[in-house]
């Protein structure tokens, strides 16, 4: 096992040190906000930090007694993104007059007590093993509740929300992480039967027709959800959360080419039969064509007063509140990274960015360090997701790829993606304190733990008598 | 599957890189062109969304923005429209600003870099960046007048304190209503444009300093007159040759027919000035030639660059002049052209011991707190001769307005110094009517200039000479 044994410490005192900070970023952006508009301390601003720094403390104080090993930088990055997203929310409701903070806070709040919630009741990340079929049956359930007639609403020509009691919301954001749990489980079941079989062509070795299964299953979810729910964002998430899983699964360059290679074909065959695809590749890629910019619905208008606003942010910014992030349509949402480049430059951008790299880095790390194959393939599934998702939104407003209506996670304003990515990061620091706990040396402790863990043992070991990587790693404690 | 998750975690990095990448092109090289294109309104917004300050009159303010409900944030507006429209021009969208608004851009907006400490200082105390104000020289009541004088006819006045270069009313006709052009709907603002530029006399002209500029005619003789005394060849008792008029071959230089010139064939400057007599003075320019009377025009501003800070066109006397030319443009005809200012600047002279002070238009530029942060000091533009001279000049056009032709301008009591002016237009009957002169002569407190363009000889001495007068009493009942 090339586990690099990380310090043992809980290090739940730089987490609090940490998280401090974050809330005075967060914070303090919110309240630079004010002054500029003149209403430094009023009640929304005390209610606000106040919401925000007692919620986050509480998943502090749970993580010291349910997960005390758990990463401690994780927590605080997230802490600091949701809270200057919320500051940049705030600030753009300023100047377009809507009150989109109050709700992207009672959805903070919600979404962080989901994360709550899943510490104090998943308690360890592999018992979720056992839901393996039946998130399948959820993921399927989610991706098709928006297209169930009277429940469905399309909204900007996607057809992806529901209406539940005057609420919208996204339910694909959450199969995100029921289709990772999915994977996970299916790959860390089945991978030895899926590596050992299939031919050898050249340097590299395919998979059976049988096992590709999973594959194909990916791939049709990805399509369906491009094809029904005109969604191509989502689409391109689910198919590389897909392929990152099945490719440290097998460790098989030949699943990415085959992943790839359906992509290119599912792509090309989509840009010729749905126009909401090709309208946005030819946004893209025509973006400064007068026809293109004045073109409505699907013109180049919104990515190019993007691209504007994040020229004249320049290396610092205009400052919180000096720009005119309003500009840009969706600012708050699809575009938040723009109104972001715009009012903090890119300097600013830039630690933005970082701090995504930190947080990815640091779900990877989790997914290195957890003994169990399970846990490896869903941290390493979410981890790559945010990147993905991060790279997606990012690479379309600075028009790198085409612009997808996807959100900025932790940022944007928009309740679904908050819920579920605050859930993923309740999952990624179980998973991270699986892997810094200390492997115990004495009896374990006599806690529902160590049901926890054996029971995918005995179904590991029952399954496959090859010895995977995982199988012995879960076998070791 | 370590070795994979790394890779995989190498795949996720190398997008940030990606992304890292973009948006550091876009941020910062691609940032300039983004900027500069035609369908980036973020700079107009900037701009135009500001709170810009204002451009006052004797604490009046005359141009000011006015919070607005659309996504611009603030309207300029000016108030009242036509009176200052030549000064303070218009902040247009679609036309970009004129006069004050664009040459006093940087303060009004805030952002000259003389101002950084003052700016660098409001950061600080976090205080919001505003624009600065601009307070004019111009006086509100003389302003008026001066609008009233001209009419509805076209033409320009410039009331100049000849001690400091103040310029105390600057009015050209015909006007227009700047709001107009300033308004956010840029479709009406262009329908408003082309109405406006439809005129047969383009409104947006300030004809003070600027347009296709005037033929001064006789008021020219001042700048002979000056010359002569400046030379060897003339003293203040020479005396002139004053023929009916002289003769080029084919062509003859008149003196005005109906004028009091016909009377003697000789004549003193005194005599030559009060009747405007223009063979005498023809004859001066030939004596001399053109370079020196070209020489003497540019001491006094012509040819010369200027800005009040609004921008003068300089007026122009032809190089290498000689025969008819030169004896025509000698009375201010043919080729020479000139602005009201420039007239003004050379009463100025006259008025002020020999010495033109540089015309200014701004008094002091004020913070947004009120603090006066600059305020032009006073400067000498030239000095085209000497106190002597100076006023031998002014003894002789107060006679032109006690005895000769400017009786119209006289005021009772006051010693007026003055002279007038006709340039025969191309069209028949049509002339450019001309005053310029100072009181009381003895201490001038303003100069003053008008023309009117496209007048027959009475309606222009109507118009020129009462007008003149109005303005002075006005100046001196203060």
């Amino acid at each position: 096992m090339s586990q690099m044994m990380t310090a043992t410490k809980p290090r739940r005192n730089i987490e609090l040190l940490l998280l401090l900070l974050a809330l005075v970023t967060g914070i303090g952006a919110n309240m630079l906000v004010g002054l500029e508009a003149d209403q430094p301390f009023n009640d929304d601003f005390f209610i606000q930090a106040g919401t925000l720094t007692g919620i986050v403390l509480a998943v502090h104080i749970v993580l010291r007694f349910r997960a005390k090993y758990a990463d401690p930088v994780i927590l605080p990055i997230v802490t600091a993104l949701n809270g200057i997203g919320l500051a940049m929310i705030h600030r753009i409701d300023l100047a377009t007059g809507q009150s989109a903070a109050a709700s992207q806070l009672l959805w903070s709040a919600v979404a962080i007590i989901a994360a709550i919630a899943v510490l104090l009741v998943i308690k360890d990340h592999r018992i979720l093993r056992r839901f393996t079929y039946i998130s399948l049956a959820v993921s399927a359930l989610l991706l098709v509740l928006p297209l169930v007639p009277g429940l469905g609403t399309q909204i900007n020509g996607a057809q992806i929300w529901i209406m539940v009691a005057g609420y919208s919301f996204q339910p694909g954001e959450v199969a995100k992480i029921t289709l990772a749990i999915f994977f996970a489980g299916y790959l860390s079941t089945n991978r030895d039967l899926i590596l050992l079989a299939g031919k050898k062509v050249g340097p590299l070795q395919f998979p059976r027709v049988a096992d590709l299964g999973p594959m194909l299953a990916a791939w049709l979810v990805s399509i369906g959800v491009l094809v029904f729910q005109r969604d191509l964002g989502s689409s391109v998430l689910y198919f590389g959360l897909f392929m990152a899983m099945i490719y440290v699964a097998t460790s098989r360059v030949s699943w990415v080419l085959i992943g790839l290679g359906l992509t290119a074909v599912g792509g090309f065959v989509a840009m010729q039969l749905f126009s909401h695809v090709a309208l946005r590749i030819d946004s893209w890629i025509n973006a400064f064509d007068p026809e293109v910019y004045n073109r409505a619905p699907g013109g180049s208008g919104q990515i190019v007063q993007g691209l504007f606003g994040l020229a004249s942010g320049g290396l610092t910014g205009t400052g919180l509140g000096q720009g005119r992030p309003d500009l840009v349509s969706y600012a708050n949402s699809d575009m938040i990274i723009a109104a972001f480049g715009e009012e903090l430059g890119l300097i600013g951008l830039s630690a933005i960015i970082m701090l995504y790299v930190l947080l990815v880095t640091r779900g990877f790390r989790a997914a290195l360090g957890t003994r169990d194959g399970f846990g490896k393939l869903l941290a390493t599934g979410l981890s790559f997701v945010i990147g993905l998702q991060c790279f997606v939104v990012i690479g379309g407003v600075t028009r790198l790829i085409p612009l997808t209506g996807l959100t900025t996670p932790f940022m944007s304003a928009g309740g679904s993606s908050l819920l579920a990515n605050w859930i993923i990061i309740a999952l990624l620091l179980l998973i991270s304190d699986a892997s810094r706990r200390p492997v115990a040396r004495g009896p374990l402790p006599d806690d529902d733990l160590t049901a926890a863990t054996q029971h995918p043992v005995a179904e590991t070991s029952k399954q496959n008598s090859t010895n995977g990587a995982a199988t012995e790693a879960v076998k070791k404690q | 599957m370590n070795q994979a998750i790394r890779n995989t975690w190498v795949i996720a990095i190398a997008m940030f890189a990606l992304v890292l990448g973009a948006v550091t092109y876009v941020q910062f090289f691609a940032a300039d062109e983004l900027k500069a294109n035609a369908w980036n309104n973020r700079q107009l917004y900037k701009q135009f969304g500001s709170d810009r300050g204002s451009i006052l009159v004797d604490g009046k303010q005359i141009a000011f923005s006015e919070p607005s409900n659309d996504q611009f944030n603030y309207q300029r507006v000016y108030d009242p429209g036509g009176l200052y429209a030549h000064l303070t021009g218009y902040f247009s969208l679609v036309y970009g600003a004129t006069a004050l608004e664009d040459v006093m851009g940087e303060e009004l907006s805030g952002e000259a870099s003389e101002l950084f400490i003052d700016r660098a200082m409001a950061m600080l105390s976090g205080n919001q960046p505003r624009g600065y104000s601009v307070g004019l020289t111009i006086d509100p009541e003389l302003q008026k007048i001066a609008h009233d004088v001209l009419g509805n006819h076209s033409g320009a006045v410039v009331v100049m304190d000849p001690e400091n270069g103040d310029i105390l009313a600057m009015a050209s006709t015909p006007t227009y209503d700047p709001n107009k052009l300033a308004g956010h709907n840029t479709s009406e603002v262009v329908e408003n444009y082309e109405q406006i530029t439809s005129a047969s006399k383009n409104p947006l002209y300030n004809r003070a300093i600027e347009g296709d500029l005037y033929a001064p005619g006789s008021v020219f003789k001042i700048i002979d007159t000056v010359a002569a005394l400046e030379s060897d060849e003339y003293s203040p008792d020479s005396t002139l040759q004053n023929p009916q008029q002289i003769d080029f071959g084919g062509y003859s230089l008149p003196n005005y027919a109906q004028g009091g010139c016909a009377a003697q064939s000789e004549a003193s400057f005194a005599f030559a000035l009060q009747q405007s007599c223009n063979t005498p003075f023809a004859n001066i320019a030939l004596e001399l030639g053109g370079e020196r009377i070209q020489a003497e025009a540019q001491e006094f501003g012509f040819g010369q660059k200027l800005s009040i800070p609004l921008r003068v066109t300089p007026s122009v006397f032809p190089d290498d002049l000689e025969g008819a030319a030169l004896a025509q443009s000698a009375i201010g005809q043919r080729d020479v052209r000139t602005t009201p200012l420039q007239i003004a600047m050379m009463s100025a002279a006259i008025a002020n011991d020999g010495t033109i002070m540089k015309p200014q238009l701004v008094d002091t530029v004020r913070s947004p707190d009120l603090e006066p942060v600059s305020s032009p000091e006073p400067q000498t533009f030239s000095t085209p001769t000497s106190p002597e001279i100076a006023n031998q000049v002014t003894e002789w056009m107060v006679g032109v307005v006690d005895e000769g032709i400017g009786s119209s301008a006289a005021i009772p009591g006051v010693e007026v110094a003055g002279k007038t002016g006709t340039a025969e237009l191309a069209v028949p009957g049509q002339n450019n009517s001309w005053f310029t002169g100072f009181a009381p002569a003895d201490d001038p407190q303003a100069v003053v200039s008008i023309v009117v363009s496209d007048v027959d000889v009475q309606t222009g001495g109507q118009i020129v000479g009462p007008g003149a007068k109005r303005l002075l009493e006005a100046v001196l009942n203060q």
